[in-house]
């Protein structure tokens, strides 16, 4: 950290109801967790946006990096075999 | 990379980009784009920031309790939309600090309609309906925009200001549905903030040297003078509506070309104001100096705490 | 069944408006953009509660009156807050330092008013508790971060609780109206709020490593309507438009 009064990045994710997952929303500046989450709360849920909260500070995610792009998730292309409509069922047996 | 290969980059970019595709944080951008948005966002979070002061100044007179409320509220969101954008910023590797640095310094932009002083309640309604309704005809433009943190920064910012152009206008309602005193503030307040919310929209296209790029970037997607148009076509009839006139007399409506005709900007002023020389430039600057000075020794004690607490935890787990 | 006096009443509002309209002072100028985002939560929360009392109030009084005939249109001496909420802002810490006082004192006043006999204030409190936990843990971890951070913030936050702590008597001693409200069952046992308020505030100022002051005169009359000079200049803002426009729409 270059000057001792810039507060850290932390990543925010929102569970906006039960059923449904957390959701990347945005970031934000806190010295702590306690203060990150607290923060959230405000700069994120002030129209009842959430129930649950996770902050992750920005540098402990790790990314796949984009130039890698073609050897992570090009091989899944092809595999056809993996999706339903790869497999013929006559339409009298209907939706399977 | 040779330069052969860069321009051979560059030129794909530019294919990507017209063809609808969204640019994210990691990707491959060329050095100019990453500068632009850097820029262009920071000026958009800097006038969020600074855009709380004209209004933060009636606060505390608000004429009711459920004006105030709403003013507040308003207000706060600001601060919100300065923090979306800041992060935004921050994911093209720029630094918030160092970019509020350069605010404060005088080196970074914030739009000048907020160095305009807010003298009367009116200029409450006046800033919600005409400021917030000219920010956002510029803004909903930007939901498209071709860099994806900034386009989605711009998603929320949108649904959130929704209320605000409201807030504003219901106040003008109320102001021009009033005794004569309070029509005569409505209309003081349109005659001081019309011609300043025209020039929001930045200069003619034809002295506007960026937008070029930025339109083939996808970065901006309608032309200064296109967004000026719509935004008086949309704000014409709704100052009819309440009984307020429009302060220029060469205004008219051109049925062939089916918009509103206006008179000549004084870009005079503009480049005035943008120079330092608007009524509240100072005042401004020196608010959120100060603000920022008076909060340094905040932001180190609570640095200065997590930082202890994570050394006694570290001492407390390796005790156990 | 049992109703609060219309004074009462004010009291509870008058509190939570003036130190809304404080913490409205901050908006645009607080220490990190985060910050000026979570104290203007709280000044919303605070007046929003405030119009629900005035609302509450105007009903007893019954001649038509408003919140804002309320809010606007007393002068100082009609208006009943305590002295620690007129207080001015001072630095961050002072203002941390007088939230927390409140907030403390606000949680155990509200704790209680959920299950006031009189039905209105209990209705209207168990709105506002949540929100009012929310705002005592809000300002108690802030003391500690600040008494317990960088050595000027703790001398500050230090004299910051020095200054205010002769306003903090006042919340705690009865008058004939608390009383009455006590034997109804409307309002607390002070007593019982000011031995929670002790406990608290003592365990919050310690793990902050401050100082509990020594025994200070303690400063009364707010809420009997005997101010000093701040509530003057407080309502000079807040009643401007009122006073220069009367009866009119806004």
């Amino acid at each position: 950290m270059s000057k001792n009064d810039n507060w850290k990045i932390w990543e925010v994710f929102i569970r906006s109801k039960n059923g449904i997952s957390h959701k990347h929303v945005g970031s934000l500046h806190a010295p702590d967790a306690e203060m990150a989450i607290k923060n959230a709360r405000d700069v994120y849920t002030r129209r009842s946006e959430g129930i649950s909260i996770w902050v992750v500070p920005s540098e402990s995610i790790t990314a796949s990096r984009p130039d890698e792009k073609e050897p992570l998730f090009a091989p899944a292309d092809d595999k056809v075999y993996r999706h339903p409509t790869f497999y013929e069922i006559p339409d009298e047996i209907g939706h399977m | 990379m040779s330069k052969e290969e860069i321009l051979n980059m560059e030129a794909r970019f530019e294919r990507y980009v017209a063809e609808e595709n969204k640019v994210e944080p990691k990707d491959w951008m060329p050095e100019k784009y990453r500068k632009t948005l850097i820029r262009q966002i920071s000026q958009h979070a800097h006038s969020e920031v600074v855009g709380m002061l004209p209004e933060a100044n009636w606060i505390s007179r608000a004429p009711s309790l459920r004006r105030k409320v709403a003013l507040l509220a308003k207000v706060q969101d600001e601060a919100g939309h300065g923090l979306y954008l800041y992060s935004a910023a921050e994911t093209l590797g720029a630094d918030r600090q160092q970019l509020v640095e350069d605010l404060l310094s005088g080196k970074a932009k914030y739009s000048s309609i907020f160095n305009y002083p807010t003298p009367t309640w009116a200029d409450m309604g006046a800033i919600g309906w005409l400021v917030d309704g000219a920010a956002i005809a510029n803004q909903v433009m930007l939901c498209r925009t071709s860099y994806g943190p900034y386009a989605r920064a711009m998603v929320k910012i949108c649904k959130e200001e929704s209320f605000h152009q409201r807030q504003g206008y219901e106040i003008m309602m109320a102001l021009a549905a009033g005794t004569p005193a309070q029509k005569k503030m409505a209309q003081d307040a349109l005659n001081r903030w019309w011609w300043p919310s025209l020039m929001m929209f930045g200069p003619t296209d034809d002295h506007s040297p960026n937008s070029a790029q930025s339109m083939k970037w996808r970065i901006k997607r309608k032309s200064n003078d296109e967004l000026r148009q719509e935004f008086i076509d949309k704000t014409v009839p709704q100052a009819e509506f309440i009984g307020l006139s429009i302060p220029d007399p060469d205004l008219k409506w051109n049925a062939e070309r089916g918009h509103y005709d206006f008179g000549e900007i004084n870009w005079d002023e503009f480049y005035n104001v943008i120079a330092g020389n608007g009524k509240c430039n100072r005042e401004r600057l020196a608010a959120r100096n100060k603000a920022h000075d008076e909060g340094k020794w905040v932001r180190e004690a609570a640095n200065a705490y997590a930082e202890k607490q994570r050394v006694r935890q570290q001492k407390q787990t390796s005790a156990a | 069944m049992a109703q609060a006096s219309e004074k009462y009443v004010l009291r509870l509002a008058d509190n939570i408006l003036i130190l809304g309209q404080r913490l409205g002072e901050w908006c645009g100028h607080g220490p990190v953009l985060e910050q000026d985002i979570a104290l203007t939560n709280i000044a919303l929360d605070l007046i929003g509660q405030s119009r629900m009392l005035y609302q509450y109030a105007a009903e007893i009084r019954n001649d038509g009156s408003t919140e804002d005939d309320l809010a606007m249109k007393r002068d100082v001496f009609d208006y009943y807050n305590c002295l620690l909420v007129e207080q001015p802002n001072g630095d961050w810490g002072k203002t941390i330092v007088r939230q927390f006082f409140f907030d403390t004192y606000h949680y155990y006043l509200q704790e209680f008013l959920v299950n006031s006999s009189d039905q209105r204030l209990s209705e209207i409190a168990r709105k506002s508790f949540k929100e009012v936990a929310y705002h005592a843990q809000y300002s108690a971890e802030w003391v500690i971060r600040l008494g317990d951070g960088t050595e000027e913030s703790h001398q500050r936050v230090q004299s910051s609780v020095n200054d205010l702590w002769t306003f903090t008597g006042e919340l705690f001693t009865p008058d004939e109206l608390d009383r009455e409200m006590q034997e109804q069952g409307i309002g607390p046992d002070l007593d019982v709020i000011a031995a929670n308020w002790n406990k608290k505030v003592n365990e919050i100022l310690e793990i902050a490593t401050l100082q509990i002051p020594e025994e200070t005169f303690m400063q009364s009359g707010g809420k009997q309507g005997e101010h000093g000079e701040y509530l003057g200049f407080i309502l000079a803002e807040l009643q401007f438009m009122q006073r220069a426009y009367p009866d009119m729409k806004w």
